[in-house]
């Protein structure tokens, strides 16, 4: 009845995982009761739970990812302790089958349920409004990808109390993922819960290339696009090529474990590092999908707040191109410890170096944007100028890991750890953060407090240097990667001070915490009326925070590169036409939350083995698909008084 | 911005302290032989190379951001400036020239560094087969007839060809003070050279995580003269032990934290009957040495 | 409804269709990948017997022959549908369409008949990286055949009680699109899964 899920596969006894599924469950009943208390129940359903309008998903994915953030993290402190501890004779806190779960599910949840999300989040509120459209291509399939999102997101966190996660790593290289070396369920929560989401992730890429593609303004030339929306597209491109890859892989894996087949077992014909091979012909892109969208932000930021155009547009459109392109043909640097020849190691080494030139030029584009320009240092710049100190600093460390005589030593070890958080922290996270705080306003209509956000700002900033300083320095001593223990005593006090680092970090993310509830109850103060808080540059700027449903009440025609600080120039903002039309926008949907609930049954099934509800799962995400498809009551008039009246009290507002 | 260059100076001296207090045991910089050593020369050259941009990058961004903040009104403001034919051809042609250079960098050193690549050195080879079991290593000296788990020793100045494969899940084989290191996977054969210029034990253990015993899958390598390792091939032939396919067998199962010991003989062809197994079929060890011989011809 | 919003509303259809075609189109991109990564891991895999039967012992051309006939001519006759679709006659769609599946449906119980007798014949996909990449290859593509059947089935019922408006018509020109890929994909696995297998 209940497949392989019986009471003893609850770990009941493990304090540590007892306290934090109950501290989970503590948090989800005070939230239902919260809601519960406030009559909010109707409001979550319909405005947003079923919502299918670009910005309220956007923001749903970054509350999702900020909280997937802090789960994260919470992976971080124990893991730094651990090893801050468990020197010598000490074995520290964590056992191995403790400790393995614990750095694979922060690898799963920082990549796939924090970074990327908060990225699409981000892309999803502001690429529509930066090319001047009322919705994204496919509304509902919007909601569905955020739905197929949060299932990978519940079954990463089930899979804390009912069973494991993979003790394999992120990358569950097999044949230590198949079922003779991993015969729990971890796994298979590894599996399903990237195989669900993952799709969410192609139907993203297909939706907001679509988006760019198909519905930008009248007159928004391709070389007219604000730079963040291009690194989407970009980024699209890449989802829509690469996911298909890792849909592959994980399909081929869960072969091997369900029905017996060998694609990548030691036995009978299996070939491991084709699995390898497959996994970073998706992997290597997705570093780039982690890092264009971060690219964009830095580069909206930078021109915004210099109050100057962005030194260098074309070549920055081709350098993300070229990027693009060549993020495919570089996954052999991730194993040229497999024993490839001289060859073939050489020219994925060549590959990967090429990639430093487009982002070299980058560097230095923004560079000569702040180069004559006037830069205020409000959060999102000093977010900016971090990164371009530590991007900088991590690729040269991924130069160097990139050199085959060089990786024979550092492949593996904390070096590479300290490399790709190098990058990922200080490329994509900072670029998250910056581009938070710099969309804020546009989302909810009131800045945040620039104060607490600038101390967040220094704890992570030297937290991180604290953090990774000591494990580049630990790489060139000798230390791998994933071991929860040793008895090199030089080791330890650099492992404290990472440690220290951690616990530095720890204190910015409880500034950025406060800075939320702080500016959230300061709200009043702090409103954006005009709805361009920064003197912007691009159309999410011209029109009100936190905009209408419908974007836009006439739709803007552009005529060049940053489009609204041309406008501005010229004088063309608030022209209010003599007459508004009525409006067609989707009507929201309660289907994407059933089909996201049907996976979720499904994706629990298949980990379990419980036959009967995997067939209901999959024949429930059918059905709800043909009622869909079968009604024809999904869009709406906005009547054109409604935008009259809106906009008029938009009018009022501002002349007050 | 006071408030910036304040922190940015606080985190300085801690770096210097942790790089100071490291310094002798930055092992991977402190190579005991030609491959370490050669490694160790390219870390340093690409590293110097990079920093002829970075640190002028890191250094503009601060000189940039501090002398065009929005409160220094002298400095001059071209909000309308976004293009320069001569900025933009030297801002490609940096990076290009660097890389270029690294480029020729890399593909010699990557064929000079080929871990297949036979050392060039006086002195018979010493042949070593390593497999990495779950999770411990066993040596196999096939000249010699011996074999050791979780330890290895060898002359001085004498080249050393070791074979590598697993009999269980991927590993991969590295002694961080020689250089190079190779994954080892069941059913293939890898291959690595290495040589030592320094008598000393050094470190030897898997970087590829396989599972729960990972962090305690170490072994010594010992370079020794050629006397003191003759001494130790004897100690090890003394050994009760002998490497049979039931001795095998029992070594196979997982076990963590695993000793040092010697095997006084061992079955012909039993790395070649490790790969075999997993080439074959089943997986099982049922093939005599033979059979093994000629699947590995 | 004034005609000035009714020529808007047109205009929106118009570009709704199209749109959505544009997104279709780049949905079978991204299953041209996935695609491409199992003929990939077929083509890495496709020696490795392991003491195991090969194509050469496995593969029974004519009934694979029958098979690929089944599926050229649905493609032929699904064009047929589109044909009538464009004449506005809607029982000419629904005749063709179910022409179409039951081409489709023969595809697909051919396909099963097959690996029914391998699996029962001790030859399954567990008997070989070769076997169990075989398969999944073939068996991928008979899945999306069955996916593109049962839209079909959708489809057609949708078109029976509403008739050929913009969103049914729409949909006939993405399953439109979806069949003829399949079938390239299919000439792909017929030629290099069963005829290089067979040589």
């Amino acid at each position: 009845m209940l497949g392989k899920l019986t009471l003893s596969q609850i770990p009941y006894t493990n304090p540590i995982i007892m306290g934090a599924f109950g501290f989970m469950i503590l948090a989800v009943v005070a939230l239902f009761a919260l809601i519960t208390f406030l009559h909010k129940w109707k409001w979550l359903w319909y405005e947003w739970l079923t919502s299918v309008d670009h910005k309220k998903i956007g923001v749903m994915y970054i509350i999702v990812a900020l909280v997937m953030g802090l789960r994260g993290f919470a992976d971080v402190v124990m893991m730094r302790s651990q090893l801050a501890l468990s020197f010598g004779s000490s074995q520290g806190y964590l056992p191995p089958e403790h400790y393995d779960q614990v750095f694979s599910a922060h690898g799963v949840i920082m990549i796939f349920f924090m970074a990327m999300p908060f990225l699409i989040g981000l892309i999803n509120i502001a690429v529509p409004l930066q090319i001047g459209a009322r919705d994204v291509a496919f509304p509902f399939m919007n909601s569905v990808s955020f739905w197929l999102f949060v299932v990978g997101v519940i079954l990463v966190n089930l899979s804390l109390a009912i069973g494991e996660f993979a003790q394999t790593g992120w990358v569950a290289y097999p044949p230590l993922s198949e079922l003779n070396y991993s015969p729990g369920v971890g796994v298979d929560y590894y599996i399903w819960s990237l195989e669900i989401a993952g799709v969410g992730t192609l139907l993203t890429g297909i939706n907001f290339f679509v988006t760019i593609i198909r519905m930008r303004a009248p007159g928004m030339k391709l070389m007219q696009m604000p730079v963040f929306t291009w690194a989407a597209l970009c980024t699209m491109v890449l989802i829509i090529a690469a996911f298909p890859i890792l849909t592959v892989v994980l399909a081929l894996l869960s072969l091997d474990r369900y029905l017996g087949m060998h694609f990548f077992t030691n036995t009978l014909g299996g070939n491991a590092m084709m699995y390898v091979n497959l996994f970073w012909a998706w992997g290597h892109p997705e570093v780039y999908i982690l890092v264009l969208p971060a690219f964009g932000i830095f580069s909206e930021v930078i021109a915004t707040f210099t109050g100057k155009r962005l030194f260098g547009y074309t070549s920055m459109i081709y350098a993300t191109v070229v990027i693009t392109v060549l993020s495919f043909l570089v996954w052999l640097h991730h194993f040229f410890t497999m024993g490839s020849g001289a060859d073939v190691n050489a020219f994925f080494s060549l590959t990967t170096m090429v990639i430093a030139i487009p982002t070299g030029v980058k560097i230095f584009n923004w560079l000569f944007t702040i180069y004559r320009g006037r830069l205020r240092f409000t959060t999102p710049v000093l977010w900016t100028l971090a990164f371009m100190v530590t991007f900088t600093i991590g690729g040269m460390s991924g130069v160097m890991l990139s050199l085959p005589g060089a990786d024979y030593v550092l492949h593996n070890s904390q070096f590479l750890i300290a490399h790709f958080h190098n990058t990922i922290i200080g490329g994509t996270v900072f670029g998250a953060f910056a581009g938070f705080a710099y969309w804020f306003p546009k989302a909810y209509g009131f800045k945040l407090n620039e104060k607490l956000g600038k101390r967040a700002f220094w704890c992570w900033f030297v937290g991180f240097y604290l953090t990774f300083v000591p494990l580049y320095i630990l790489g060139f001593m000798g230390m791998t990667r994933r071991v929860n223990h040793y008895d090199n005593p030089t080791w330890h006090p650099l492992l404290i001070v990472a440690a220290a680092g951690v616990f530095l970090t720890l204190i910015g993310i409880l500034l950025q915490v406060t800075q939320v509830v702080v500016s959230f109850l300061q709200r009043k103060q702090n409103l954006d009326l005009t709805g361009d808080p920064w003197d912007g540059r691009t159309l999410e700027w011209s029109t009100s925070s936190p905009p209408p449903s419908y974007n836009f009440a006439t739709i803007p025609v552009v005529t060049g590169r940053d489009a609204f600080w041309e406008m501005k120039h010229n004088g063309a903002v608030n022209h209010r036409p003599t007459e508004y039309r009525s409006i067609h926008m989707p009507k929201n949907t309660g289907a994407g939350v059933f089909i996201g609930l049907f996976n979720l049954a499904l994706g629990f099934a298949l980990i379990w083995h419980i036959w009967w509800l995997a067939i209901l799962g999959l024949l429930g995400i059918v059905v709800t698909l043909i009622l869909r498809t079968s009604s024809d009551n999904i869009h709406y008039y906005v009547p054109a008084e409604d935008v009259a009246r809106i906009e008029n009290e938009r009018a009022e507002r501002l002349a007050r | 911005m006071r408030n910036a260059r304040h922190h940015l100076w606080k985190g300085l001296p801690v770096g210097a302290v942790a790089a100071l207090s490291g310094c002798a045991n930055l092992t991977v910089l402190n190579p005991r032989g030609q491959v370490g050593s050669e490694e160790k020369t390219l870390i340093l050259t690409a590293a110097i190379l990079m920093l002829l941009v970075v640190v002028p990058v890191i250094v503009l961004t601060v000189v940039f951001a501090l002398r065009y903040r929005a409160s220094n009104t002298k400095a001059k403001f071209t909000p309308e400036w976004s293009h320069s034919k001569r900025i933009e051809t030297v801002i490609w042609l940096v990076p290009l020239a660097i890389i270029t250079t690294l480029g020729i960098l890399t593909w010699i050193s990557t064929h000079k560094l080929d871990p297949y690549r036979p050392l060039a050195a006086s002195g018979t080879p010493v042949t070593i087969e390593a497999i990495s079991l779950d999770w411990k290593w066993l040596f196999i000296y096939p000249d010699e007839r011996i074999a050791s788990v979780n330890e290895i020793a060898f002359p001085t100045n004498v080249p050393i060809n070791f074979q590598i494969t697993s009999d269980t899940v991927m590993n991969s084989f590295f002694i961080p003070q020689l250089g190079s290191q190779i994954y080892s996977m069941a059913g293939m054969r890898t291959q690595l050279h290495l040589i030592s210029d320094a008598p000393g034990t050094y470190a030897g253990l898997s970087s590829n995580f396989s599972g729960q015993g990972f962090s305690n899958m170490r072994f010594s390598a010992i370079s020794t003269s050629e006397e003191q390792f003759e001494d130790w091939v004897s100690k090890a032939r003394q050994s009760p032990d002998k490497l049979d396919l039931d001795a095998f067998e029992a070594l196979e199962k997982p076990s963590e934290d695993v000793p040092v010991q010697y095997f006084s003989d061992v079955t012909p062809h039993l790395f070649e009957d490790v790969i075999a197994k997993y080439m074959t079929g089943a997986g099982s060890m049922q093939m005599t040495g033979q059979v093994g011989a000629q699947a590995s011809n | 409804m004034s005609s000035y919003s009714a020529r808007i509303e047109e205009h929106e259809h118009d570009d709704v269709t199209s749109v959505r075609v544009f997104g279709f189109w780049i949905y079978i991109m991204s299953d041209c990948i996935l695609f491409a990564s199992l003929f990939a891991t077929y083509a890495v895999l496709h020696n490795n017997f392991a003491g195991g039967p090969t194509g050469r012992d496995l593969f029974e051309l004519p009934g694979v022959l029958v098979e690929t006939f089944c599926l050229l001519i649905s493609s032929f006759t699904y064009g047929l549908a589109m044909l009538a679709r464009n004449r506005g006659s809607k029982s000419g769609v629904i005749g063709c369409l179910a022409v179409t599946f039951v081409l489709g449906a023969s595809f697909v119980g051919l396909e099963v008949t097959e690996f029914h007798k391998l699996i029962l014949a001790g030859h399954g996909p567990q008997q070989s990286a070769f076997l169990s990449s075989f398969f999944t290859l073939v068996s991928t593509h008979g899945l999306h055949v069955t996916c593109g059947l049962i839209w079909m089935v959708v489809l057609t019922a949708q078109i029976a009680k509403k008739g050929l408006t913009v969103a049914t018509s729409t949909r006939m020109m993405c399953l439109s699109l979806f069949w003829h890929f399949l079938d390239i994909v299919w000439i792909c696995v017929f030629t290099i899964v069963y005829l290089m297998g067979a040589m």
